[in-house]
């Protein structure tokens, strides 16, 4: 609800009247090229919107964006290079997909971690139970009683 | 004076509340009946209260009375009636009020059916719920009042935002609150445990059905969340990894975990104190929830810091809620005694699995989502997370629990046999492969993992399938015996069946639009043609319509299949002069399991009208998968042994061999 009013909110302030993302005056002509660009477009963040990629956003920066980005393409540009050539440009906030690195590495090492953790936990519980099982307690005092007053008086304690 | 009533019940829910707090804790200290009891009532008159309230509130959006602030600031004396209804929650203090009475909701059905909770643990809950009713009803009163007047009242109210006006408002948060908000009671149920230091495998059946209930509506409060987020955009996107719809699908996960861990603990008296935690851990993620986004941290950091009244304040409470569950389940969760020893490769097993696969898949979210604002917070550093990130982490772990799936419920309790299993899914994986086969036949080798996918889903449908043939004898016994042991099948069994089916179907909807989806985006001049997917789409022409509180640019488009004409699509846009603002209206037409979707843009220069064009295969599936999730859901709570409720301790031995029989 809140994000539907905040892409409300940027079409209304960047975009009047709602224009939709990818205008059919920037698509290329060449399909491969085109499929290409729309791939890299999904991969890249409008900076100016709430979690958009510019293939989505109406904002006018993510249609200089999708331009730059066709630009480059049919530059002879390979996929790395052109978002290389952005990240130069814009920082890593303009990747939706965070490089590993340093500053990320709670963030991409954190679910693995988990899941590992988990399973030597859930490992050494099993064992620890498996142990626990083999081993039977020794009667209780009332349980030897009733032993006895079952077996008969004379029997020899264990 | 309606605005003051409403205020004014308000406060009165809170003085009651506070009531609430105290009374039966102590009462349940001193093994007070009398005081313990108070709890009802006080629960059954907060409801009143708060119903008042919100009947106070929606009088006034009802009657235009623009002399309320918050009326002025979202409505307008046009709008239909119920758009005029449903903005009293579209905006933040009327969907905080929309919240506290949901919460009194849930405490009144905890008082009114909860007629054979131990007396203790009745009472105990019902305080732990008031304190959370105390801390929202506070927020609402010092932060976020929807009563305050403005000192002149101005003509015209400045509208509802025009992408909320929208049917999908009067159905998604009410729905996505009653997901939320319900998994209070059983955060209020693993408090009231701890406190008493007691939990035995009845707690879990109490606790079950409110859980149950409130995944269904979470389940389908997202599911209508996407829906509409799909159709009013304009491109046809179903899910976007947004930290607001992380913040639903967060609680959607740790709860999907409470319901299996919460099997273990009823059915075989194991995992008591992870369930406990899960409990908590469930509704704290509804509560980071709503500090995500009722705070204002998401659209930028320094926007909190700016205003951070609200923002602290939710904090406070998150801090003091979720800080004091965990504190107190340190303290006292190494006193409950763990009971129900089983193998690895059991029943029990299989669901621990299911728990570790859904925990994680629900930290990834987690991380995914806040991540960026701390790393933000702490060195200024500012990073992206979308969903190429989530296609990578979350997309495996939810892959191999779907896989794992059909395994669970036919391992037997205690210690089952993973190669009998197996083999008695062989026929499941046949079709699985075979479908995997049928898949690269039709597409020709376009995509290399959707196939799989498709064979996964199908894998599962069919392990569904299975189980139920096992449980029933089918194939083994004549059809009549079949039939019978069908009919006496509980309940639970056929939801487990229904509702893994269900997310099986969701898979299959998400394959088949994101991959075989396709799409056209083209400039039309009138009379103009374009083609996709074996449709023809030819352009009429552009029309003025006139709505209620808006102007509507309709376009008209006929729409024919190999020759023959199938119908009319009308896409348009509308324009509210309120806000001057405009939406998109988008147009679908149904296909089979599939979609048309159309939308327009702006003209250009030269006449000719933007516009996409998409087919989407299979896309209603992902819907429709999920209310067969919901449907799965329901008939689990409709068995036997929730209706008569839990045993009480001490109960005659007669009434034993029933309550067996629906095991």
């Amino acid at each position: 609800m809140r994000r539907l009013a905040f892409i409300a909110l940027v079409c209304a302030l960047l975009a009047p009247g709602i224009a939709a993302a990818v205008q059919p005056d920037e698509i290329l002509k060449d399909p491969v090229l085109e499929a290409r660009a729309r791939h890299l477009s999904e991969e890249l963040r409008c900076m100016v919107c709430q979690n958009q990629s510019i293939d989505d956003s109406a904002a006018p920066l993510a249609r200089d964006l999708r331009l730059l980005v066709r630009r480059r393409l049919e530059a002879g540009d390979t996929d790395r290079q052109v978002l290389d050539f952005l990240v130069a440009r814009y920082g890593d906030f303009v990747l939706l997909k965070p490089p590993f690195k340093l500053e990320t590495l709670l963030l991409w090492g954190l679910p693995p971690a988990a899941l590992i953790a988990g399973l030597i936990a859930l490992f050494a519980m099993a064992r620890q139970r498996k142990t626990a099982n083999l081993q039977p307690s020794a009667l209780t005092a009332d349980e030897q009683k009733r032993l006895s007053a079952l077996v008969g008086p004379g029997t020899p304690e264990p | 004076m309606i605005p003051e009533l409403g205020h004014y019940a308000l406060v009165l829910a809170l003085a009651l509340g506070l009531i609430q707090s105290v009374a039966p804790a102590i009462g349940a200290r001193y093994r007070d009946a009398s005081l313990m009891r108070l709890a009802d009532s006080t629960a059954l008159m907060q409801f009143f209260f708060v119903a008042l309230s919100f009947a106070a509130l929606t009088a006034s959006y009802v009657t235009s009375d623009f002399s309320v602030a918050n009326v002025y600031e979202n409505s307008h004396s046009m709008m239909p009636l119920i758009y005029k209804m449903t903005s009293v929650w579209g905006n933040h203090e009327g969907s905080m009020l929309l919240w506290v009475l949901i919460l009194a909701v849930f405490g009144a059905g905890v008082a009114a059916f909860g007629a054979n909770l131990p007396t203790r643990l009745k009472a105990l809950v019902l305080a732990v719920q008031s304190w959370i009713a105390c801390a929202f009803y506070l927020f609402i009163l010092l932060t976020s009042n929807p009563f305050l007047r403005l000192a002149q009242a101005p003509f015209e109210g400045r509208d509802l935002n025009p992408i909320l006006q929208d049917p999908g408002l009067a159905i998604h948060p009410p729905l996505l609150y009653l997901g939320y908000v319900g998994f209070s009671i059983a955060f209020s149920f693993a408090i009231a445990a701890l406190i008493e230091g007691r939990i035995d495998a009845a707690w879990a059946r109490w606790v079950r059905p409110w859980t149950l209930a409130a995944w269904m509506f979470l389940t389908l409060g997202i599911a209508m969340g996407s829906y509409w987020a799909y159709y009013t955009l304009g491109w046809g996107g179903f899910w976007f990894w947004d930290p607001v719809e992380n913040a639903s699908l967060m609680p959607w996960l740790a709860g999907t975990a409470l319901l299996h861990s919460a099997v273990v603990m009823e059915k075989r008296n194991a995992l008591k104190i992870w369930t406990i935690l899960l409990a908590i851990l469930t509704f704290s993620l509804s509560l980071i929830g709503t500090f995500l986004v009722r705070s204002g941290v998401l659209t930028s950091v320094h926007a909190f810091a700016t205003d951070p009244t609200r923002g602290v304040f939710i904090l406070a409470i998150l801090v003091l809620f979720i800080g004091g569950s965990l504190t107190l389940f340190a303290w006292r969760a190494p006193m409950l005694k763990q009971g129900g020893l089983f193998a690895p490769i059991s029943r029990e097993g299989a669901l621990v699995f299911n728990n570790l696969f859904l925990t994680t898949a629900c930290l990834t979210v987690f991380v995914g989502t806040l991540y960026p604002l701390a790393l933000e917070a702490l060195t200024g550093e500012k990073i992206s997370v979308g969903p190429p990130f989530y296609d990578v982490t979350f997309g495996p772990l939810m892959l191999a629990l779907i896989f794992a799936m059909p395994f669970g419920p036919l391992l037997a309790w205690k210690r089952g046999d993973l190669l009998g299993v197996a083999q008695r899914l062989m026929s499941a994986f046949a079709l699985g492969l075979v479908a995997v086969g049928i898949t690269f036949a039709i597409e020709g080798g376009q995509s290399v993992l959707a196939p799989f996918g498709i064979g996964l889903a199908f894998f599962v449908i069919a392990g569904s399938a299975v189980d139920l043939a096992e449980r029933t004898g089918l194939f083994r016994v004549p059809l009549p015996t079949a039939a019978r042991r069908a009919a006496g099948l509980p309940r639970s069994a056929w939801g487990t069946a229904v509702a893994h089916a269900g997310l099986a179907l969701t898979l299959l909807g998400i394959i088949g639009a994101a991959t075989w989806g396709t799409e056209r985006i083209v400039a039309l001049k009138p009379s103009q043609t374009v083609a996709l997917s074996g449709y023809e789409l030819t352009f009429q022409g552009l029309t003025q319509r006139r709505g209620p509180n808006y102007t509507a640019e309709v376009a008209t488009f006929v729409v024919r299949r190999g020759g023959a004409t199938i119908g009319v699509m009308e896409p348009s846009k509308r324009s509210f002069s309120a806000r001057a603002m405009s939406t998109n209206e988008a147009a679908l037409k149904m296909q089979g399991l599939g979609q048309l979707y159309l939308s327009i843009g702006d003209t250009e220069a030269g006449g000719a009208l933007a516009v996409r064009l998409y087919y989407k295969p299979l896309v209603l599936l992902i819907w429709f998968g999920a209310l067969v999730m919901m449907l799965g859901g329901a008939l689990s709570l409709s068995d036997r042994r929730l209706r008569v409720g839990a045993p009480k301790p001490g109960k005659k031995p007669a009434a034993r061999p029933a309550m067996q029989a629906a095991e």
